[in-house]
């Protein structure tokens, strides 16, 4: 047996540190009555308060709850049908079929947007929110295509055979079988789907119009005018929603393994 | 035969949606990149009738090879940056005791799923002139009270590596889980060093993971724009910051195109690379897979 150096386990608890230390500062900071943060002003609601009357904050929150609503809609179709035929089909087709799913996971989002912003404006298209929803569904529909894939490469294949075996067709076999095995992967990637897109700004400050701006685009312009204890408060509450969002798939996923293990 | 042609009808019907959306809205305009680089721009910002080299010949911008230079050296260090301050992590993590194991996987997934654009403002928050740690440092007359924090090559700097870790420290976790450790404790007992056993035997067992965590943080990197944008100056500008000032200041839709395809270029060859590499053995970890 080798003797274990400390060095690792103290990087790993540092740098774990570090990814939470400016987080946490900017969730205090959401309740210091002082603007700048430099110091402790008192306990204070008000920057919360201030949010709940800024009307263009919620104008922007609407346009990215229907953005995302749609986007993980049709993505989730989309990267379903593309996990299915690539776990089920060998051959040129399906090759070409998984580089194209693959390099946008790859691909920075400043060329998906440049692109798809030229693309638009090539076609004359006016931008706005439908504009928004293809593009946000364009890098989507790859993660939702990965999370189903791994979840129809880890189980029993002989499944499928048997049901086969015991005389059911290929469509049976697919809603009665395949779905209710790989839906934790498809209720994955559909979330994460959603969060991508709650959360995009590059791709979405090039394709949005006039009337399309979503909160991260609203989040971006209050950065540059600067009124930092506004966007703590925001950034706070958005923080608490994403936790909540993994809490949710964390339960899931244990449910789903006591499942499957009894 | 008809057989073979049915089989040919349903593997087209499941492909056919993701694939087409796919060419519509990815391959598509990815091509289009490369042929508005070939068009003059129009004063109303948009682009112009006709062919012209004159876009590409304006790339020759004196202040351009610098700016390049500049993306592709930051873009550099923090990969290895990142990969070196990765790579005992995702050992570290790998070797413990399942619970812990997984509190600190969540705890690497998380800033994965926050918002980006939150937590690059959290770091200028931080760093602000009139913030906490710029107030700490001087108080510990580490610093003067002139000195700035913020809009430095090194604030991009690292506020790239912060936010590239995660990515390079999941698929290196991958790598280093499958890795067989008994091949450590053989190379020891046959009387190699410490050192040797884990620099020719770890480092090139892990290789793909390596690989793929390069990969994962060298092409965001080199597209990156918020982050130089946000906590960098003057002197910190990266391609992706020229592309949105044509884009949104100066509106000259040809000359950000042919910016975006010399992106597209450099950012393929490392990929073409990967990709070849990949197909001979597949099951390398992206991200996703790693969250789901």
């Amino acid at each position: 047996m080798i003797k274990k150096s400390k060095i690792p386990g103290i990087l790993t608890w540092l740098v774990l540190l570090f990814f939470y230390l400016p987080i946490l500062l900017l969730v205090v900071n959401s309740f210091n009555a002082s603007r700048t943060g430099g110091n402790w002003g008192g306990f204070t609601l008000k920057w919360y308060a201030q949010l709940f009357t800024a009307r263009e904050i919620w104008n922007a929150l609407i346009n990215s709850l229907l953005v995302a609503f749609f986007a993980t809609l049709i993505s989730t179709l989309l990267g379903t049908t593309a996990a299915i035929a690539l776990h089920r089909y060998k051959g040129k087709l399906q090759n070409m079929h998984y580089c194209l799913v693959y390099v946008p996971l790859v691909v920075p989002e400043i060329l998906l947007g440049i692109s798809l912003l030229l693309f638009f404006v090539a076609l004359q298209v006016e931008l706005g929110l439908p504009t928004m929803i293809m593009a946000h569904v364009t890098f989507c529909v790859s993660y939702v295509a990965m999370a189903v894939l791994a979840r129809l490469q880890d189980f029993d294949q002989a499944l499928l055979e048997a049901s086969r075996d015991l005389g059911a067709n290929t469509w049976y076999t697919t809603r009665k079988v395949l779905l209710p095995i790989i839906f934790p992967g498809i209720v994955a990637g559909g979330l994460l789907a959603f969060t991508l897109s709650i959360d995009d700004f590059v791709i979405s400050f090039f394709v949005a119009g006039p009337g399309s701006t979503t909160l991260p685009i609203q989040i971006y312009s209050m950065i540059r005018r600067g009124s930092m204890p506004l966007i703590n408060a925001l950034s706070s509450i958005l923080l608490a929603v994403t936790f909540l969002i993994i809490l949710v798939i964390q339960w899931i996923s244990k449910n789903q393994e006591k499942k499957e293990k009894t | 035969m008809n057989l073979r042609r049915r089989q040919l009808l349903k593997e087209w019907g499941l492909t056919s949606p993701s694939l087409l959306w796919l060419c519509f809205f990815f391959l598509l305009p990815t091509l289009i990149i490369f042929a508005i680089s070939f068009k003059p721009s129009d004063p109303l910002g948009g682009v112009g009738d006709g062919w012209t080299l004159q876009t590409i010949l304006a790339l020759r911008n004196p202040n351009y090879p610098e700016i390049i230079g500049r993306t592709l050296w930051m873009s550099a260090l923090t990969t290895v940056i990142t990969l070196v301050l990765s790579v005992p992590i995702a050992y570290h993590i790998a070797r413990s005791k399942p619970w812990k194991r997984d509190l600190m996987l969540l705890l690497t997934v998380v800033p994965f799923w926050t918002s980006f654009l939150i937590r690059i403002f959290a770091w200028k928050a931080v760093l602000h002139p009139d913030g906490l740690l710029k107030k700490a440092l001087v108080f510990c007359q580490l610093i003067s009270p002139e000195s700035l924090l913020l809009y430095r090559p090194g604030t991009v700097l690292m506020v790239m590596i912060y936010t590239e870790l995660p990515f390079a420290i999941l698929p290196l976790y991958a790598a280093v889980e499958k890795f067989d450790f008994g091949l450590i404790d053989a190379a020891m007992d046959l009387g190699a060093g410490k050192l040797r056993a884990y620099l020719s035997i770890f480092i090139p067992g892990i290789r793909n993971g390596l690989l793929s965590a390069c990969l994962m943080v060298l092409i965001p990197c080199i597209g990156s724009y918020v982050i130089p944008d946000v906590v960098g100056g003057i002197d910190s500008m990266m391609i992706g910051n020229v592309i949105a000032q044509r884009t949104f200041v100066d509106r000259n839709l040809p000359h950000a195109s042919a910016l975006a395809a010399v992106m597209t270029i450099v950012m393929f060859l490392p990929l073409l690379y990967f990709l070849k590499g990949k197909k001979q053995e597949d099951g390398t970890a992206t991200p996703a897979r790693e969250v789901v």
